[in-house]
């Protein structure tokens, strides 16, 4: 045996080759047979069309038996949350799919706390993945965080809102944003532009970190290139939803039918619909990521530092407080009783002593 | 014009001197009537032409509010009314234009001519209203501002030396905007008509219509009126101020079919068909302002202006002027404001709570 040679596998095929190239394809086959789970919140106004992009997005009915409230109704209401499953299956790929709705945020004349439930939200998203990771069984943990929050921006303003910008500043640190310009049927293609302008420059100036897609690695093709240039240039994406075929031009499409035309939802040149199409579909795996290595680990160094006791509560530390000063009670109340004790015995002890320590009972 | 003649109920309404809170226009007794035309022509009829005169000599007042969250196209739709650049166009789309923190009251005038007939029209806009995060009691100084038109009229009638036209600035007319969600009205919608439809002719108007399909569009137009229906709120035209059979049939048809009006504005022109048209252009069709089959401005427009302008000006004097006239005399111990007990004054009557119990 020649010693440059070191031990190989002898393959047939080509010299050299170990066959851990086959290591993505096992990866892919094993994920294929797990499938895969994803989460996307959507919060918006109501009325901005969200329930039908959802359903337009996934060609599906997630909202069988919906009634809407009155105005009426909505005075009283607080935000909710509301989580629907559905499994897609496509080609042999299955998509355990949850979309979290937000019914009720930003009905409200006076909308301080409408953020308040969707934070803690997410936060017990992670606190149970958290738990379930530094648990005893590993193998099953069910990934509940979400991925991914589409915000829905109205066409009727001017930009943002004050309160678009309050909740996004508070969220963005613990989930990807993905704005999204509703209802876009509403505006010519030059207030889009100018929409858009001013909605970016608003995130810029204050400061609020929306998901970036990455760029694409120099050794993918060029379409895949410029494709995700074409994405990264039309965020935010201006959408228009619909799950009704309408006859336009002598096929049936998917679109809204007005007095004056059609919206088509798949054509690029109406509407920015098969763009977030896109872009969800090619980066759910992305998403995914930045949740686990971006936001998830920002959650966990936080909770680790505060020493890993559950979250700051007025009432726990109260009731803390009320059982360590019952317990230096109890300690002062054993320790009279001792003295006590200890007096008695001097007191008959010290009978003949006559009054040495000079304790009168 | 098929509106009577506005100076013989005036004076009947104003010879009480405490009337009750909503008095209804005072129907004069009927006199004796004469058939002129069997007996010959007398020439009676010839004041409408002399009024007409006056009316174009001097001119009138039209004041109108606008109110709405911002971007739903309150600017543009004025000045597609009026067929001028008659309002502070919010959509200039500077960086400095920044939404207000509270709600403020801008008033522009324009004087506009149309046939010899001068209107010196006044639009009032509410920038910042609905736009806050806390939008509580925001509809607070909008109410205070047309109470204190009414009191600056007021004071202006007491006079002793009063002026030969007073110069009105009181609200006419309030253009409510609802957004075109297609679900319902919000419930600061309701709050605020609640608060104002006791104290100026409000008109709901969903904006950008051209959001909604048809089917959409007459949805929500029901669903609207019902819950307004529901909540008590009595827009323009109210019913309780209906005077005969004529006006009643009229204007149920508004109210139950037409109301609210889904309009859309636009000040630019676009060719359609051969004709300059207002239109909006979209890469799937261009959407005409005028065209009753896109949407209802054309309905809108000659609801305000060709048929119940002339009215819209008498509720206000009539019916809302008088509401606060005789709240002020009243709280003022049945004197003018100005002279109160041992000489003192009475502020203005502040903004009313929300009526539960009247």
């Amino acid at each position: 045996m020649s010693k440059q040679q070191p031990a190989q596998f002898i393959n047939p095929e080509t010299p050299g080759y170990v066959g851990f190239a086959n290591l993505p394809n096992q990866v892919h086959r094993k994920s294929v047979k797990k499938g895969f789970e994803f989460t996307l919140m959507v919060v918006g106004e109501s009325g901005l069309g969200k329930s039908t992009l959802i359903n337009s997005l996934f060609l599906t009915d997630l909202y069988p038996e919906r009634i809407i409230p009155g105005a009426a109704e909505k005075i009283e209401r607080t935000v909710q949350i509301e989580a629907s499953t559905v499994e897609i299956e496509e080609r042999g790929v299955k998509l355990r799919l949850t979309v979290v709705d937000t019914p009720g945020y930003g009905d409200a004349i006076n909308c301080r706390d409408c953020f308040k439930t969707i934070i803690s939200y997410i936060d017990e998203q992670f606190e149970r993945y958290l738990h379930d990771e530094s648990g005893l069984n590993r193998r099953h943990i069910i990934d509940n965080r979400v991925h991914c929050c589409f915000y829905f921006i109205s066409p009727f303003g001017h930009g943002l809102k004050p309160l678009d910008v309050a909740f996004m500043k508070a969220i963005h640190n613990k989930v990807n944003i993905v704005p999204v310009i509703a209802k876009a049927d509403t505006l010519t293609l030059k207030e889009r532009e100018r929409l858009k302008k001013r909605i970016l420059d608003e995130i810029e100036e204050h400061s609020i970190k929306i998901y970036h897609l990455p760029d694409a690695e120099s050794d993918e093709d060029e379409d895949f290139k410029e494709q995700t240039r074409l994405l990264k240039a039309s965020i935010p994406f201006s959408v228009v939803g619909s799950n009704q075929l309408i006859e336009a031009k002598g096929k049936k499409v998917r679109g809204r039918l007005y007095p004056w035309g059609v919206v088509e939802v798949e054509n690029p040149e109406h509407n920015d619909f098969l763009k977030l199409r896109t872009m969800l579909i090619t980066h759910m795996q992305d998403l995914q990521e930045v949740t686990q290595d971006l936001h998830y680990e920002n959650f966990r160094s936080e909770r680790l530092k505060r020493g890993g006791r559950k979250v700051e509560n007025d009432d726990m530390n109260k009731d803390q407080i009320l059982l360590e000063k019952e317990a230096e009670l109890r300690r002062m109340q054993e320790m009279i009783a001792r003295m006590q004790a200890q007096m008695q015995l001097q007191m008959q002890g010290g009978d003949g002593d006559g009054g040495v320590h000079g304790h009168h009972v | 014009m098929s509106k009577g003649l506005p100076e013989a109920r005036t004076d009947a309404a104003m010879s009480e001197l405490v009337p009750e809170p909503r008095p209804k226009p005072a129907v004069p007794m009927k006199p004796v009537s004469i058939n002129s035309n069997l007996l010959g022509y007398i020439g009676i009829d010839t004041i409408i032409e002399q009024m007409r005169k006056k009316t174009m000599k001097t001119g009138f007042d039209f004041n109108i509010m606008v109110v709405g969250q911002s971007g739903l196209g309150k600017s543009t739709l004025v000045n597609t009314l009026f067929k001028s650049q008659v309002s502070r166009k919010a959509s200039s789309w500077n960086r400095e234009e920044k939404i207000p923190k509270t709600v403020e009251i801008k008033a522009v005038g324009h004087v506009i001519e149309e046939g010899g007939v001068k209107m010196k029209l006044t639009v009032i806009d509410t920038p910042g209203f609905g736009d806050q995060i806390n939008n509580e009691n925001c509809w607070e100084p909008i109410e205070k501002y047309i109470n204190e038109q009414y009191e600056k009229f007021l004071k202006e009638e007491v006079n002793i030396a009063r002026k030969k036209r007073i110069p009105d600035t009181r609200v006419h007319c309030c253009l409510y905007f609802i957004s075109p969600t297609g679900h319902s009205l919000r419930p600061l919608d309701l709050e605020f008509m609640k608060h104002l439809s006791k104290v100026v002719n409000i008109i709901p108007v969903i904006a950008k219509a051209d959001t909604m399909t048809l089917e959409e569009k007459s949805e929500f137009k029901q669903r609207v009126r019902k819950e307004l229906e529901v909540n008590g709120i009595e827009f323009y035209p109210q019913k309780e101020f209906d005077e005969d059979l004529e006006d009643k049939t009229e204007n149920d048809k508004i109210r139950q079919e037409s109301m609210p009006f889904a309009v859309v504005g636009s000040d630019k022109e676009y060719q359609v068909n051969g004709k300059r048209v207002l239109g909006r252009k979209t890469p799937w069709g261009i959407i005409e302002v005028e065209n009753l089959n896109h949407c209802e401005f054309a309905l809108l427009r000659d609801f305000v202006i060709r048929t119940h302008l002339q009215d819209l000006k008498e509720v206000t004097h009539n019916i809302h002027y008088e509401t606060y006239r005789a709240k002020r005399l009243n709280d003022n111990g049945g004197l003018p404001p100005g002279e109160g007990l041992l000489g003192t004054v009475l502020p203005p009557v502040p903004a009313t709570p929300c009526p539960t119990a009247e």
